[in-house]
C-alpha cells in the first residue's frame, strides 16, 4: 500500500523541506532525496521499517501520527506528504490541517472508495470490498476511514483546505486515461496537492 | 559473521599538557588509560569514539585473558561483524577522568604532595571529559570522528561533543539518555553518595590513610544504583519473589533479589573506589548544556553539524524515553538531522547494554550508513 504518484515530485521543490508522514521503507523520500536534494524526514511506526530508511542514509523518527505533530513548528516544511495512510488515521480531518500546519503544502494519495471495483463489489454483490486496492476484511482494516475524491472535496472545503492540484493514478503509481478522464468512478488512487487558502 | 574480538590489551597514555578544568582548577598532566579495536585507515576517517556510562571503563569489548569469561561492558555491540564492527571501524574506548580504572583520578598520586589524590581529587565535568577524549583523538592522530557513541552518562558525553566540538563528528549516537538529569535522577544520586558518606569507614574520603575502604557504603549506593537500572518487570521475570540460591552466600536472605542485590553490591564496592563515585555521580547531577535553562536546547544543539541517532527504551524510568525525545524535539526545533526510536524492552535502563534484535538492527543499520559515507566520501 505505499506505491506513490508519479506526480508527486513535480509538485516537490529543489532543495525543499519534506516530511513524509508514513515513510514506510523510505523509497519516496530516497527518491526525492535524489532528485531534488530534498531535506527530508520521515515518520514511521515500525522499526524494521525504520532500519531500512537509516540503512538509505534518510532521518526518521519512530512517532504514531494519531498522536498530532505538536513536536514540530509552523510552517517549518515546504510540503508534508502522506502516502496512502490518511484512511487509516483515527482523525484524518485534524491530519490534514496539523499537515498545513507544519507545511506549507501538503501531499496526500488515499484509495478512492468511489472506484468502480469497490462500486460492484458493494452496489451488486453486496460485500464490502475486498481487492488489491483494499485487501483486507472489513472487521481487520487499517483502513477505517475510506472515502472518496468528492468527499475529499466536500472536507477540503469544510477545513478552508485550497487544492492547487489534483491527479489519480493506479496502484502501482502510473496514470490510466480513463482515471484521467473520470476520476471519481476509475481513478484507484487520489493524489492530492493542497494549501491553505491565505 | 560476527565474532568476539578476542584478547585486548589497554595501554596507559600520558599527557604532559595541563588540562584547565570547567570549575577553575588545572590538572598539570594526566594519564588516560585506553583501549583500541580494529585499525585506523589511510586518511583517519573511520575512528569511533565509545563513552562509558556512570559505572563503566575503557574495556568495552573483547576479554583481558584468553581463559576470562567476562568481556567488555558492550562486547555485544562491538567487535567484527557487530554493530560497531571493527573490521570497518578503528574503536576508541577510555576510561574518564577521575575514574578508577587506571586513568588520572582519585586514586593516582598527586604530584604536589606525593600521596594519592582522594578526595581532594579536582571535580571533573562532562565538559572536562570531553576535552580530555579530544586530547586522546589528537594524539592518535584523528581529526574528525565517525561516530561518537554511548548510552546513558556516555550519551551525555555524545552530545556534549556535538555541540562543542561539531566539526570533529559525522555522527552521534546518543542512547538511553536525557538533556539533563531531573531532581529525581538527583536524588537517587544523592542516596547513593549519602549512603557512602556515612560509611564510618569513609573517613571524609580519606579512607586510604586508614588502610580501609567503605565498602558497606559503595555496596549500598550500587544496590540502589542497580534498581533504577532494571525495571519492575525485569525484576519480576528475575527473581518474582523466589527463594535465595542455596548455592551462594544465603546468610540473613529472605528472598533471591536480596541475595542478587548484596552479591552485585559486594562485587562493586571490591573494584569501583568510592571517591570516583562521588565525582562522577556529581558529573552526571552537573551536567546541563542549558545552564538551567537559560538558553532553550533547540538553540544549543542549532550549531551542531552531525548526523543524529537517538535511541530509548520503553521501560527505562531512570532515563524515560521521553527523556530522550527532549534531545529528539530540540534537534527538529533547530532543523538537524535526527533519528529516533523508542525500543520495546523489558530491560529498564540497562537495555541499552542487553542484547535485542530489534535496538542491534537499528544501531547496525545506522552505523552501516555511517560506514558507507566514509566510503563515499573517500
Amino acid at each position: 500500500m505505499n506505491s506513490h504518484s508519479y506526480r508527486i515530485p513535480d509538485w516537490i521543490a529543489n532543495n525543499a523541506r519534506v516530511l513524509d508522514l508514513g515513510c514506510g521503507d523510505g523509497r519516496l523520500l530516497a527518491q526525492l532525496v535524489n532528485s531534488h536534494a530534498i531535506h527530508g524526514l520521515g515518520l514511521e511506526l515500525d522499526p524494521d521499517k525504520i532500519a531500512i530508511c537509516l540503512d538509505l542514509g534518510l532521518s526518521v523518527i519512530q512517532q504514531d501520527l494519531n498522536r498530532g505533530l505538536s513536536n514540530f513548528n509552523d510552517q517549518q516544511f515546504d510540503t508534508v506528504i502522506m502516502t496512502q495512510t490518511l484512511q487509516a488515521i483515527r482523525r484524518p480531518d485534524l491530519a490534514l490541517s496539523e499537515m498545513l500546519r507544519v507545511g506549507h503544502e501538503a501531499i496526500v494519495t488515499f484509495p478512492n472508495f468511489a472506484y468502480i471495483r469497490n462500486r460492484i463489489q458493494l452496489g451488486l454483490a453486496g460485500h464490502m470490498p475486498v481487492n488489491p486496492q483494499l485487501p483486507n476484511p472489513w472487521y481487520d482494516t487499517p483502513n477505517i476511514h475510506l472515502s472518496t475524491f468528492r468527499d475529499f472535496e466536500e472536507l477540503c472545503q469544510t477545513l478552508g483546505i485550497h487544492i492547487l492540484d489534483k491527479d489519480t493514478s493506479n496502484l502501482s503509481g502510473k496514470r490510466t486515461w480513463l482515471g484521467t478522464v473520470w476520476p471519481n468512478l476509475f481513478g484507484e488512487v487520489a493524489v492530492y496537492r493542497l494549501t491553505k487558502e491565505p | 559473521m560476527s565474532q568476539s574480538l578476542g584478547v585486548v590489551t589497554p595501554e596507559l597514555i600520558h599527557f604532559e599538557k595541563p588540562l584547565q578544568l570547567e570549575r577553575g582548577q588545572t590538572l598539570p598532566r594526566y594519564d588516560l588509560m585506553v583501549e583500541t579495536y580494529g585499525s585506523l585507515n589511510t586518511n583517519n576517517s573511520n575512528a569511533v569514539l565509545v563513552c562509558h556510562a556512570l559505572s563503566g571503563d575503557h574495556h568495552a569489548a573483547g576479554y583481558h585473558e584468553s581463559e576470562s569469561k567476562k568481556p567488555g561492558w558492550w562486547n555485544h555491540y562491538i567487535g567484527p561483524g557487530k554493530c560497531i564492527d571493527t573490521d570497518r571501524f578503528f574503536v576508541v574506548s577510555l576510561n574518564n577522568l577521575g575514574g578508577c580504572s587506571g586513568s588520572t583520578g582519585p586514586l593516582s598520586i598527586n604530584p604536589e604532595t606525593g600521596k594519592a589524590y582522594g578526595p581532594a581529587f579536582p571535580e571533573v565535568t562532562v565538559l572536562d571529559w570531553v576535552h580530555a577524549q579530544a586530547r586522546l583523538a589528537d594524539h592518535l592522530g584523528i581529526h574528525k570522528f565517525a561516530a561518537i557513541v554511548g548510552g546513558s552518562l556516555g550519551g551525555m558525553q555524545a552530545l556534549q561533543w556535538s555541540i562543542t566540538y561539531p566539526d570533529r563528528l559525522d555522527s552521534a549516537a546518543i542512547i538511553a539518555a536525557a538533556p539533563r538529569l531531573t531532581a529525581q535522577n538527583i536524588a537517587f544520586n544523592e542516596v547513593a553518595r549519602q549512603a557512602i558518606m556515612r560509611d564510618p569507614n569513609f573517613f571524609d574520603g580519606n579512607y586510604a590513610d586508614h588502610d580501609v575502604i567503605p565498602a558497606s557504603g559503595v555496596g549500598l549506593a550500587r544496590m540502589v544504583g542497580h534498581i533504577t537500572y532494571l525495571s519492575d518487570i525485569s525484576m519480576g521475570e528475575k527473581f518474582g519473589r523466589n527463594l535465595p540460591r542455596e548455592d551462594r552466600d544465603a546468610n540473613g536472605v529472605n528472598f533471591a533479589v536480596e541475595q542478587y542485590l548484596r552479591y552485585q553490591g559486594k562485587q562493586f564496592s571490591g573494584r569501583f573506589d568510592a571517591n570516583t563515585y562521588i565525582l562522577m555521580t556529581r558529573a552526571l547531577d552537573y551536567f546541563d548544556p542549558t545552564l538551567n535553562e537559560s538558553i532553550d536546547l533547540s538553540q544549543v544543539l542549532s550549531e551542531t553539524r552531525c548526523k543524529f541517532l537517538v535511541l530509548s527504551f520503553t521501560t527505562d524510568w531512570r532515563f524515560s524515553p521521553a527523556r530522550s525525545e527532549e534531545i529528539v524535539d530540540a534537534l527538529i526545533q533547530a532543523g538537524k538531522p535526527v533519528s529516533y526510536a523508542r525500543l520495546e524492552s523489558a530491560h529498564g535502563h540497562d537495555a541499552f547494554l542487553i542484547p535485542d534484535e530489534t535496538y542491534e538492527g537499528l544501531f547496525k543499520a545506522f552505523m552501516s550508513r555511517v560506514y558507507a559515507d566514509l566510503e563515499g566520501a573517500s
